[in-house]
């Protein structure tokens, strides 16, 4: 084997495959802070989040140019996860019969097994709000001034145990790897240094906490009947 | 104390190899580990049996030859320590201890626990020089170099290029030694010239020797002898980064 001469390019450079996963990572943690303040609009009334949901729809090809935005994105991120997965695996074909860990976190180790089942409960958390594919009875709540009752097929959808319990895994599985992920961001991207990097691992857990505790905030106040159908029923 | 080992043995790079059990007798406290698989060679040269092949070298600690993975830990169990350092009294009486080559892909086993390390040298090789041309040498202080900055120089220079970054990385990512070799170099007025040529060409010789990806497991960083921070991993991203855009 000789020495290299042409430079490979950027986006199959092992550093650049990480600053891929890095920069579409962290606009993926921008749309979830995002989605999170939009949906936190459920504690405040039915008449809030159906207004804010019907303005989100009227944006026309904004929307449709936002969600293939958010589409490849979500692509880049999960197919170059599993190249990147799939290349480390094979720079130790033979393993160890005794395998130690000294620092490394669990979270670490697992990112690419949350990551994977993050993006399934995507597709399906798709299919079940935005595309209203597996509960299509959704389709036809409206509210009294007619427009689409998001807030009631929130409250319909999470009222099912098993859907609010798959909700709630899924919020916890994506904690698990943000808690890695938003700490990883700042090192990839050369921005760590022994100063900061202890402090960005405890800002990375807090934020995994904050968005656990924030998503997690609706199916559990449906279950406990805090946010109410609007007519009192549930 | 006596103890009981379980040793890779594998004849050469084609043998498919495996781990062997052998009793270290009346092993002393004081020995250090590669004493103590001296004194188990010994026996075994005496049985007539091929003795263990392990890497070694100074015996001190400073050369990075010695490489063994002791219980799924390179270099053993303590912290910033060599195997050659690592002394039989952090064992006890009656313990079993795996002893195993370094596991990449990049590193071949060639014998036993001997592991080809080859490539760390071609990653030198495409870039991690500074060239000059001949002449007298320079004068001492005559290019000034603040004092933190040499410091920290000297912190990415510690590294002695033995692999267990690489051994101890669940990715078997060389990260941790390219980056400590970029950085010494980069953080020195003389390494300034070169320094995006440098990163590039040794980070595309790094890919191109099969290691794995860095996943910021930072487990690397725990097996370091020299105790090389992931700080510098930082620092060559952000040199890779600087590099890419300046193109």
């Amino acid at each position: 084997m000789t020495t290299s001469q042409a430079s490979v390019s950027f986006t199959t450079a092992s550093v650049g495959k990480k600053v891929l996963m890095a920069i579409t990572g962290i606009c993926l943690i921008g749309f979830l802070i995002v989605h999170l303040i939009g949906n936190l609009q459920l504690f405040i009334g039915q008449e809030q989040l159906n207004k804010y949901a019907e303005t989100l729809q009227s944006l026309g090809g904004l929307k449709w140019g936002f969600r293939l935005f958010m589409l490849v994105l979500a692509v880049i991120h999960v197919w170059k996860g599993v190249v990147l997965w799939l290349e480390n695996r094979r720079a130790r074909p033979i393993g160890y019969h005794r395998e130690d860990t000294v620092q490394a976190s669990l979270s670490s180790r697992t990112m690419i097994y949350t990551g994977l089942l993050i993006f399934a409960f995507v597709v399906y958390h798709l299919l079940h709000f935005t595309l209203i594919v597996t509960n299509p009875e959704y389709a036809q709540l409206k509210d009294s001034v007619g427009r689409v009752d998001v807030y009631s097929m929130v409250i319909t959808g999470f009222s099912n145990y098993a859907i609010a319990i798959a909700y709630l895994i899924a919020m916890f599985l994506l904690a698990y790897h943000l808690s890695h992920a938003s700490e990883s961001f700042f090192q990839t991207m050369g921005w760590a240094n022994d100063k900061y990097l202890p402090k960005l691992k405890i800002l990375s857990n807090l934020f995994a906490i904050v968005i656990f505790i924030g998503y997690a905030s609706m199916p559990i106040a449906v279950l406990l009947n805090i946010v109410k159908l609007p007519g009192g029923g549930n | 104390m006596n103890l009981t080992l379980y040793v890779w043995r594998q004849k050469d790079a084609e043998d498919k190899g495996s781990l062997e059990k052998y009793d270290a007798r009346d092993i002393n406290h004081h020995m250090s580990f590669l004493e103590m698989l001296d004194v188990v060679n010994e026996g075994l040269i005496q049985e007539g049996v091929d003795p263990i092949a392990f890497d070694h070298d100074c015996r001190e600690g400073i050369c990075g030859m010695c490489s063994l993975m002791i219980n799924g830990r390179a270099h053993g169990p303590e912290k910033a320590t060599t195997v050659c350092q690592l002394h039989m009294r952090h064992f006890k009486d009656g313990d079993t201890i795996y002893i195993e080559p370094w596991r990449a892909k990049a590193f071949p086993v060639t014998k036993d626990l001997i592991v080809d390390r080859s490539a760390f040298d071609r990653v030198m090789q495409a870039g991690g020089f500074v060239s000059v041309n001949t002449g007298g040498a320079p004068d001492a202080n005559a290019l000034p170099i603040p004092k933190a900055n040499a410091d920290v120089a000297f912190d990415a220079a510690a590294c002695i290029g033995c692999g267990a970054c690489v051994a101890s990385c669940k990715n078997a990512s060389a990260m941790l030694f390219v980056s400590a070799k970029v950085s010494q170099f980069a953080l020195l007025p003389q390494g300034h010239a070169e320094r995006k040529q440098r990163v590039e060409k040794m980070i595309a010789q790094m890919d191109e020797e099969g290691f794995g990806n860095c996943t910021n497991y930072y487990e690397c960083e725990a097996a370091c002898p020299k105790e090389i921070s992931v700080r510098f991993i930082a620092k060559m991203n952000r040199e890779y980064l600087m590099a890419t855009i300046a193109k």
